[in-house]
């Protein structure tokens, strides 16, 4: 345990020594603080228009006019990200050559596995401390739900945890970071999508491709509604995705 | 110290090592030998626990590399061929994170950094990044990995590899030094490199043991006499009795139908003109005439060529 955090340290104070994480922490703010800005004149012009031609009922609430879109694009933004944090924290161990000091220490694979994942985890997780000045800002203005807000963050986190996951694993399997990212992309895009055609190929097995799309299961989590089931699938996909990249970097060694 | 039976390689079809056996005792120093692609790094990567053998077993410090895989690295410190340094990291952090990997007390952590970065002369590059050092502090630093959880076993695969001489000479006095507080292993191609440093010498040919020994008894036996074998059509013992009987020559044996080894005694002159005058003289039929090498003897040399070219 102690080596998990001895590992995930180094590595998350390596993101800070290199260049990657402040481009893609300010890259990630940018955008996000764009679209907040956005999102916030968009729904006051609409409360206003609501007050304004007495539409009656109360209009779109916060949490739908703001907290559902800015928490789903983020969501997107990760999707982009991910692969740029994740790329190469075995790839770049493989090309120097660096690995050799990990697999000759007394640590276990999954000791190692864990904390390159956790090094990676904790970058998303600043990220995610810092968009919340977005909410900060909303209660001081307004009167937003905390529930809402609350099983946002729980959302993207896991969501983005399972494209860490996802990072982690390609990462493992080639030395050339690059192939590493575009693998992670295309595959957290895939994953993404996987439903769309769950329409077209009958019934039981489109239920398979719904379960299996990643954004499907976070459609509760923007709600409000925290359900057991979403977050076991999506502590299930980290954990298949650690897993196989335990599997991978043992395989190597047999070679 | 460390027990080696039986280990043997195999990439694919491709044997790296066959069947390798070996003993080490505790504060040692053994140099592995050998042309490039002999084995030496492929066994050392299996002592580590790397990756691990094809068949046979190895052990360090009582514990199996395969089962208790841990236990070994726990005791074993690594200088891979290529140093393993994080080249963003600063050498301080650097060690840190080496000694906090392999089980380093906290309340030791600073002592050890300390202590290793002393042993390999880096005080001056302490608070350094890596990437912006030389290849010589480069390999220094990767030594000072090796060492800093104070390791029963050190495994240096080519430590002195491109280091200008002055460096060569430094690396080598400190590892003499750690000799009897440490069990050695460390590989080199380059014979005057192990014969400096090591007290034993591990021989290695493709992937086989050729010779272990200490130095002075591997001198001896290449000083041996000049082996000749000699191909004829009839081997009669009157011709055989006549070649033993010439001047200079020790023994003659007989290979197989038709073979001959010809012994001679030590620094003998040219002999080959008598030996072959003598077989016409008998009619016995000469066939073929030829030096005979022992492997050790051709691995020694293709040892010595390679310092003289490089």
């Amino acid at each position: 345990m102690k080596k998990i955090w001895t590992i995930a340290w180094k590595d998350f104070r390596t993101y800070f020594t290199s260049p990657i994480a402040y481009i893609v922490i300010a890259g990630f703010l940018i955008i996000m603080g764009w679209m907040f800005f956005f999102n916030l004149s968009h729904f006051n012009l609409q409360s206003m228009q609501y007050k304004q031609y007495g539409m009656g009922g109360k209009g779109t609430s916060i949490t739908e006019g703001i907290i559902r879109p800015l928490y789903g694009n983020m969501n997107v933004i990760f999707l982009f990200l991910v692969p740029f944090i994740t790329m190469r924290l075995f790839a770049e161990e493989k090309k120097m050559q660096t690995i050799q000091l990990l697999m000759t220490s007394p640590v276990t694979l999954g000791e190692i596995v864990l904390g390159k994942f956790l090094s990676a985890f904790l970058l998303v997780l600043t990220m995610l401390t810092l968009t919340m000045v977005y909410p900060i800002i909303l209660f001081v203005f307004g009167n937003p739900d905390l529930g809402p807000l609350f099983t946002s963050y729980l959302g993207t986190l896991l969501l983005s945890g399972c494209y860490l996951g996802m990072g982690v694993l390609f990462s493992s399997m080639t030395e050339n970071q690059i192939v590493a990212g575009a693998l992670t992309f295309a595959a957290g895009l895939f994953f993404w999508l996987i439903n769309w055609a769950s329409q077209s190929v009958g019934q039981t097995f489109g239920e398979i491709l719904d379960y299996l799309s990643l954004i499907q299961h976070y459609n509760n989590f923007s709600q409000g509604i925290l359900e057991t089931s979403d977050v076991l699938f999506y502590c299930s996909f980290i954990g298949v995705s650690l897993f196989l990249t335990h599997r991978v970097l043992d395989s190597y060694r047999w070679r | 110290m460390i027990d080696v039976s039986g280990l043997t390689k195999l990439y694919g079809s491709r044997t790296a090592i066959e069947d390798l056996n070996f003993n080490i005792k505790s504060g040692e120093i053994v140099g592995f030998l050998g042309p490039n692609g002999a084995g030496k790094s492929t066994t050392m990567k299996i002592l580590t626990g790397f990756m691990p053998a094809s068949f046979g077993s190895a052990k360090i410090a009582g514990f199996d590399v395969f089962d208790q895989p841990i236990d070994v690295k726990r005791n074993v410190g690594y200088l891979p061929e290529t140093p393993p340094v994080y080249l963003e990291m600063v050498v301080e952090d650097y060690l840190d994170f080496a000694a906090r990997l392999h089980d380093v007390e906290k309340a030791k952590l600073k002592a050890a950094v300390s202590s290793a970065i002393e042993r390999t002369g880096l005080s001056q590059v302490r608070k350094r990044i890596i990437g912006n050092l030389s290849k010589g502090y480069r390999q220094r630093v990767g030594i000072a990995q090796a060492l800093v959880h104070d390791p029963k076993v050190l495994i240096l695969d080519e430590p002195t590899v491109g280091l200008d001489p002055v460096q060569i000479i430094e690396i080598r006095e400190l590892i003499k030094g750690l000799a009897g507080q440490h069990t050695v292993i460390l590989s080199s191609h380059i014979l005057p490199e192990v014969t400096a440093t090591c007290q034993r010498i591990i021989v290695i040919n493709k992937g086989k043991i050729v010779a272990q020994d200490t130095i002075e008894n591997l001198t001896n036996r290449i000083n041996r006499g000049v082996l000749f074998t000699m191909e004829v059509k009839d081997a009669t013992s009157s011709g055989i009795s006549a070649l033993k009987s010439l001047s200079g020559i020790k023994t003659v044996q007989i290979e197989g139908p038709g073979k001959l080894l010809i012994e001679l005694n030590p620094e003998q002159g040219e002999l080959r003109d008598i030996i072959i005058e003598a077989a016409v003289r008998e009619k016995m039929g000469v066939l073929s005439f030829g030096s005979e090498k022992l492997s050790l003897e051709e691995v020694f040399l293709q040892l010595t060529t390679q310092e003289n070219h490089s």
